[in-house]
C-alpha cells in the first residue's frame, strides 16, 4: 500500500506560529508544542468524544467555541486556547462536576493523582459556586482486585472506550441518560459478577479520579500508570 | 473477519421467542438490529427482563452492558412488567397548559401510584407521555391504547375505574 | 412504469370514483380518532349500505382536515359541506338528507379565516385522499413527479432545482434544502443513504405525524426524488414509536409503492434502485438530533457526537447521507411538478414557500394549519387561530419547543420566517406553536420545558447533563418562593455556560424558553423572588400538596 503524502498546514496557538499535519487535531498540536489545553475525556490512544468541554477554544473567523481534541487544523488557522471567557467557563464546568457528585478529596485513594483536583489547581478553581447535588450512590466493591465508586465518577467514559478499542471486552457501557447516567459492567451486575471483564485492570489506570481504584491501597496511594496505552495504540495500528 | 453466527437457544419454549429470533433474522441478526429486536420483545413480553436482555445480546453479538444501555436510554423501553391496566398521561406543552398536572394529581390521589409506578396488586400503571400529538384536544391521555382527549379527572378517573376497583 | 402507466392508473381511478354521485370523507388522523372518528365512519358506512346507496356513496376514511378542535370531522365533498362534532348517532341524518344537502349536523363554516387564510402545499392532499390507497395519491398527480425527475431529468438538474427553489429545511434550523443536497452528491459513487426524520419530539408539535398519516405517498415520493438526486440506493424513515397509525400508513404505502414500482430496483427500468424501511425510535428527544439519530438507526445509545464531520459526509455507517425532516420531503414533488421559479414566489425573500403550524393551547381553533411564510403571528393566533377564548387576555405564544422562546404581546406582528423569529429570541422549529393567556404563568412555563430539557439530555456532555439540572433547582426554587436576587443571577450565569459550551443542539438551545421569559417577562420573575409570589404557582402547590396528605 502506498501512503498518500501528508500534508503540512501552518497556524497560529495563541500567537505562535506552529507546523501541523493535515490530519492532526488542535489539541495533537498544541501537546506536540507544549502548549497546555486542559481536557479531562480525552486520553491519547482512545477515540475523542468531545464530552467534556474542556478543551474549548476560540478560532478567529469562528462564532461558536470549538473543541480542541476533535477540530482538525486548517491552513492559516488563529487559535486562542486561553482568555478571560475560556477560563471562565472551564473553572464552571470542573465546578459543575464537583457539584454533580461528591468529591471529597481528603479521604480519596486518589488524593494527589487525580486529574479532576489537580485541573482545578491549575485553573484556579477556588470553590464551588454552584449548589452540591449530593447524589447518594454505591460503591462496587464485589471485584476481587477493583472497586468502583459511583460518587468519584464523571462520566468521562475512559473506561468503557478503553475496554471496548484496546482490550475488546467491551465490559463497561453506559447506563439510562441525563444525570442519572452510570457507569455499568454488563447488565449492570456487580462488578464482580462480570462474565466478560477479563480483569486487565486498563479502565482502573486510565481512570481520570478515584472512581476506579484497586483494592488494599490507602487514601492518596493511588497513583495511575498509562504509558501502556499510547503504546499499545501503536502496535494494534501496526498491525492492521 | 466473517462473525460466525451459531445457533441460538431461545430461553424457553415459549412461541414468542421465535417471534423475537424472526425480527432478528430480518436485520440479518447485525447489532444494528438491536433496538427494533428490543421493540418486538416489548411487543410479546411487554416488557425487558434479563433473560430477554440476554437472548438478544447473545443473538445479535452485542455485548451485554451495550443492551443495557440501550434498553436504559430510550424511555419507551421499560425493565419492569406493567399492571394489567396502563394509563398515560400526556404532558407535552398543550396538555400541561391545560392541566394535564390536574390528571396525574387526581390519579395519584385515588391510585396512590406516581408516574412509572404500578398499583401494589399489579391493576394499574401511570406513565407519562412526552407528546401523543394530539394537542389540538388537550388535555389527552391514553387509558389501555384508546386516546382520550378534552378530559377532565373526574372523567379520566371514571374512565379508568371502569376497569379496576379502587 | 412510465408517465402513461401512471396516466392510466390515474384515469381509471377518477373513472372509479366518478361513478359515486356523493363522496363522503372522514378524517381519522390521530385528532378526530380519538373523538371516536372510526365510529363514525362505521355508522355512516352501515347507514349507507342500509339505505342501499352504496353505489351512489362513497364512504372513504382521509387524513387530517385541521380543525382538530371540532372533530370528528366529516365532509361531504360534492356538496362543499363540512360537519363538525359528528357522533355515530348521526350517520342516519347524514345519510339520509345527502341528496338535499340539508341535514340537521353542527356545519363547520368553511368561510372563515381558519380554512381562507391558509395555503396549502404540504397538506394539499391531507383530509381528501384516503391514504391506505397509493391509486387516490396516484389520481391527485402523485408520483408524476418522480417519474419525471426519472425519465426526463439528470440528478444535477433536480439539486439545481432545489437550490433556486430556496428551500430550507423545516425541521428547524433551516439550512438550504439544495446545498445539502448537493454537498451529498458531490461525494462521488459509493453507498449513500437517504433518512427521512420523522421523530417529531417537540412537545406540542404534530405536523410531520399528520403528514405521514394523511399523505404517506408524498413523503415517500420526496425521499425517491432526493436519493435519485445525490445518488443514495438506501433510506429510513425514522419514526417514532408512539405514532402507530403514521407507522401503519407508512408501511402500507412502502408495500403498495413497490409493488408497482416505483419503489425497489430499477425504478422507470432505469438504472435506479431505491429500497426504504422503517426504524422505530423509543422515546428519546434528543434522537431528533441528526447525529444521534443516525447512532439511534445504527442500533446505539442516541448520543449526538460533534460536528463536523457532518452527515452529508460521514453519517449512517460512516456513508455519506442525506437527512430532511417529513415537511421538507413533502415539498419536494410540488416543487419538481411546478418549478423553482413557483416556489420561490411564495413567502419572504429569504424563507420560502408555507410553513405548517400545529395550534394549540388556548386558541379558540387548534389544529393543523399551513400558511405561506411571512405571513404575522398577529394574523395567525387572532385570525386563523381564532383569538383566545374565554374572554382571556393573550400572554405569549411559544414557539419552537423546548429550543424555542416565548414571545410577548409586543412581537405579535412580527412576521414569520426564519430569520425574524431568530431576531425576537425564539426560532422556527419545526413547528409547534402554543398560545398562552393570563392563566398562565412565565416561570413555571420555563420551568417545565428545563424540566423537558434535563431528562431528555442524554447525558454525554458536562454542561447540559449537569447545567440543565442545575438551573431545573432555581427555577423550582422560585417557583416554590423561595428564591433570591443571586439565585436569578446564578441563572442567568448558567444560561450562558450551557448555551455556549454543550455539545449538540438539544443543550446548546435548552436555556432559550429561560432566556426569552427573562427578557420578556422580567417582571414575573422578580415578582417570584420579590416575596410578592404568584397565585399560579401557589395554586399548583397547593394542588400537590393535597396530593401528598
Amino acid at each position: 500500500m502506498t501512503k498518500a503524502p501528508v500534508r503540512i498546514k501552518t497556524l497560529t496557538i495563541d500567537g505562535r506560529e506552529v507546523g501541523a499535519r493535515e490530519d492532526q487535531t488542535i489539541l495533537d498540536v498544541a501537546r506536540e508544542n507544549h502548549i497546555f489545553i486542559p481536557t479531562l475525556c480525552d486520553l491519547p490512544g482512545l477515540t475523542a468524544v468531545g464530552a467534556c468541554r474542556l478543551c474549548l477554544v476560540e478560532v478567529r473567523g469562528v462564532n461558536r467555541l470549538l473543541p480542541a481534541c476533535v477540530t482538525a487544523v486548517a491552513e492559516g488557522m488563529e487559535v486562542s486556547v486561553s482568555s478571560e471567557r475560556i477560563d471562565r467557563y472551564r473553572r464552571s464546568i470542573l465546578e459543575l462536576l464537583f457539584a454533580e457528585r461528591n468529591h471529597v478529596c481528603s479521604v480519596c485513594v486518589t488524593n494527589g493523582h487525580c486529574d479532576l483536583q489537580s485541573l482545578a489547581l491549575k485553573l484556579g478553581m477556588t470553590h464551588v459556586h454552584f449548589p452540591y447535588q449530593y447524589p447518594r450512590l454505591p460503591v462496587d466493591a464485589s471485584h476481587e482486585r477493583f472497586v468502583v465508586d459511583h460518587n468519584r465518577c464523571i462520566l468521562c467514559t475512559r473506561c468503557v472506550r478503553v475496554c471496548d478499542e484496546i482490550e475488546g471486552a467491551h465490559t463497561w457501557d453506559v447506563m439510562s441518560r441525563g444525570v442519572d447516567c452510570r457507569v455499568i459492567t454488563d447488565l449492570a451486575e456487580p462488578w464482580g459478577k462480570s462474565e466478560s471483564c477479563t480483569g486487565c485492570g486498563k479502565c482502573v489506570q486510565v481512570c481520570p479520579t478515584g472512581a476506579l481504584s484497586e483494592k488494599g491501597k490507602s487514601v492518596a496511594e493511588m497513583s495511575k500508570r498509562r504509558q501502556f496505552l499510547p503504546y499499545l495504540t501503536l502496535m494494534r495500528e501496526a498491525r492492521r | 473477519m466473517q462473525t460466525y453466527l451459531g445457533p441460538v437457544q431461545p430461553p424457553t419454549d415459549d412461541k414468542r421467542w421465535k417471534i423475537v429470533e424472526a425480527t432478528a433474522r430480518r436485520h440479518g441478526r447485525e447489532p444494528h438490529a438491536l433496538i427494533e429486536t428490543l421493540h418486538t420483545v416489548q411487543e410479546c413480553f411487554g416488557y425487558l427482563d434479563e433473560t430477554a436482555l440476554r437472548f438478544v445480546a447473545s443473538l445479535l453479538c452485542v455485548p451485554l452492558g451495550r443492551v443495557y444501555g440501550v434498553a436504559t436510554f430510550y424511555h419507551f423501553f421499560t425493565l419492569k412488567p406493567k399492571g394489567k391496566h396502563t394509563c398515560v398521561v400526556c404532558t407535552g406543552t398543550a396538555c400541561y397548559i391545560k392541566g394535564a398536572q390536574a390528571l396525574l394529581s387526581a390519579i395519584e390521589k385515588t391510585y396512590g401510584i406516581k408516574p412509572g409506578e404500578t398499583t401494589a396488586d399489579g391493576e394499574l400503571s401511570l406513565l407519562t407521555a412526552r407528546c401523543l400529538g394530539s394537542c389540538g384536544l388537550a388535555p389527552a391521555a391514553v387509558v389501555d391504547g384508546a386516546v382520550v382527549g378534552r378530559i377532565g379527572a373526574p372523567a379520566l378517573l371514571a374512565r379508568i375505574g371502569k376497569g379496576i376497583r379502587p | 412504469m412510465t408517465i402513461e402507466d401512471l396516466r392510466t392508473i390515474a384515469e381509471n381511478e377518477r373513472q372509479a370514483q366518478k361513478k359515486f354521485q356523493h363522496h363522503v370523507c372522514v378524517c381519522i388522523a390521530a385528532g378526530c380518532l380519538s373523538s371516536g372518528a372510526d365510529q363514525v365512519r362505521d355508522a355512516i358506512k352501515k347507514e349507507v349500505a342500509e339505505a342501499g346507496m352504496a353505489g351512489e356513496v362513497l364512504v372513504k376514511g382521509v387524513g387530517c382536515m385541521g380543525l382538530c378542535s371540532a372533530g370528528p370531522l366529516v365532509s361531504v365533498e360534492t356538496e362543499d359541506q363540512l360537519f363538525a362534532n359528528v357522533t355515530p348517532e348521526d350517520a342516519s341524518e347524514l345519510v339520509r338528507s345527502i341528496d338535499t344537502g340539508t341535514a340537521d349536523l353542527k356545519h363547520c363554516d368553511t368561510a372563515v379565516p381558519f380554512f381562507e387564510r391558509q395555503q396549502k402545499i404540504v397538506l394539499e392532499n391531507s383530509g381528501k385522499i384516503d391514504p391506505e390507497r397509493i391509486e387516490d395519491y396516484i389520481s391527485n398527480d402523485g408520483y408524476r413527479a418522480l417519474v419525471t425527475a426519472i425519465t426526463e431529468m439528470t440528478p444535477p438538474e433536480i439539486v439545481a432545482l432545489m437550490v433556486k427553489s430556496g428551500l430550507r429545511g423545516r425541521g428547524g434550523a433551516g439550512y438550504p434544502t439544495g446545498l445539502k443536497w448537493s454537498t451529498v452528491s458531490k461525494t462521488g459513487e459509493q453507498a449513500k443513504y437517504v433518512i427521512c426524520n420523522a421523530d417529531e419530539g417537540d412537545p406540542g408539535a404534530f405536523m410531520d405525524r399528520a403528514v405521514l398519516e394523511s399523505d404517506p405517498h408524498r413523503v415517500l415520493e420526496g425521499m425517491a426524488i432526493a436519493a435519485y438526486a445525490v445518488g443514495a440506493q438506501n433510506g429510513f424513515i425514522y419514526v417514532r414509536a408512539e405514532y402507530p397509525l403514521a407507522v401503519k400508513h407508512l408501511k402500507t404505502a412502502i408495500k403498495q409503492a413497490e409493488r408497482l414500482g416505483l419503489l425497489g430496483n430499477n425504478i422507470c427500468n432505469s438504472r435506479f434502485s431505491f429500497h426504504v424501511d422503517i426504524r422505530l425510535g423509543a422515546g428519546a428527544f434528543v434522537c431528533g438530533e441528526e447525529t444521534a439519530l443516525i447512532a439511534s438507526i445504527e442500533g446505539q445509545r442516541g448520543a449526538p457526537r460533534p460536528r463536523p464531520p457532518y452527515p452529508a459526509q460521514e453519517g449512517l455507517w460512516n456513508c455519506p447521507t442525506l437527512i430532511n425532516n417529513v415537511e421538507t420531503f413533502a415539498n419536494v414533488a410540488p416543487i419538481v411538478r411546478n418549478g423553482a421559479a413557483w416556489f420561490a414566489a411564495i413567502g419572504t425573500e429569504k424563507s420560502k414557500g408555507t410553513k405548517v403550524f400545529a395550534l394549540a393551547g388556548r386558541v379558540a381553533n387548534t389544529g393543523l394549519i399551513e400558511v405561506p411564510m411571512g405571513i404575522t403571528l398577529r394574523e395567525i393566533i387572532h385570525e386563523i387561530g381564532g383569538g383566545i377564548p374565554d374572554g382571556k387576555q393573550y400572554k405569549a405564544v411559544q414557539t419552537g419547543g423546548p429550543s424555542g422562546g416565548c414571545i410577548p404581546e409586543q412581537h405579535l406582528d412580527s412576521p414569520v420566517d426564519y430569520e425574524s423569529l431568530a431576531r425576537i429570541g425564539s426560532i422556527m422549529g419545526s413547528g409547534g406553536m402554543i398560545v398562552m393567556d393570563e392563566t398562565s404563568c412565565m416561570v413555571d412555563v420555563a420551568k417545565y420545558f428545563m424540566e423537558f430539557c434535563a431528562s431528555e439530555s442524554c447525558g454525554k456532555c458536562v454542561p447540559c447533563r449537569t447545567g440543565t439540572r442545575q438551573m431545573l433547582a432555581i427555577l423550582e426554587k422560585i417557583t416554590a418562593g423561595e428564591a433570591t436576587a443571586a439565585d436569578l443571577a446564578l441563572l442567568e450565569e448558567l444560561c450562558d455556560l450551557v448555551k455556549n459550551t454543550s455539545l449538540c443542539g438539544l443543550g446548546q438551545s435548552a436555556p432559550n424558553p429561560v432566556v426569552t421569559t427573562l427578557k420578556y417577562f422580567h417582571d414575573e420573575y422578580d415578582r417570584h423572588i420579590s416575596g410578592e409570589g404568584c397565585p399560579i404557582c401557589k395554586e399548583h402547590a397547593a394542588s400537590s400538596a393535597e396530593v401528598s396528605q
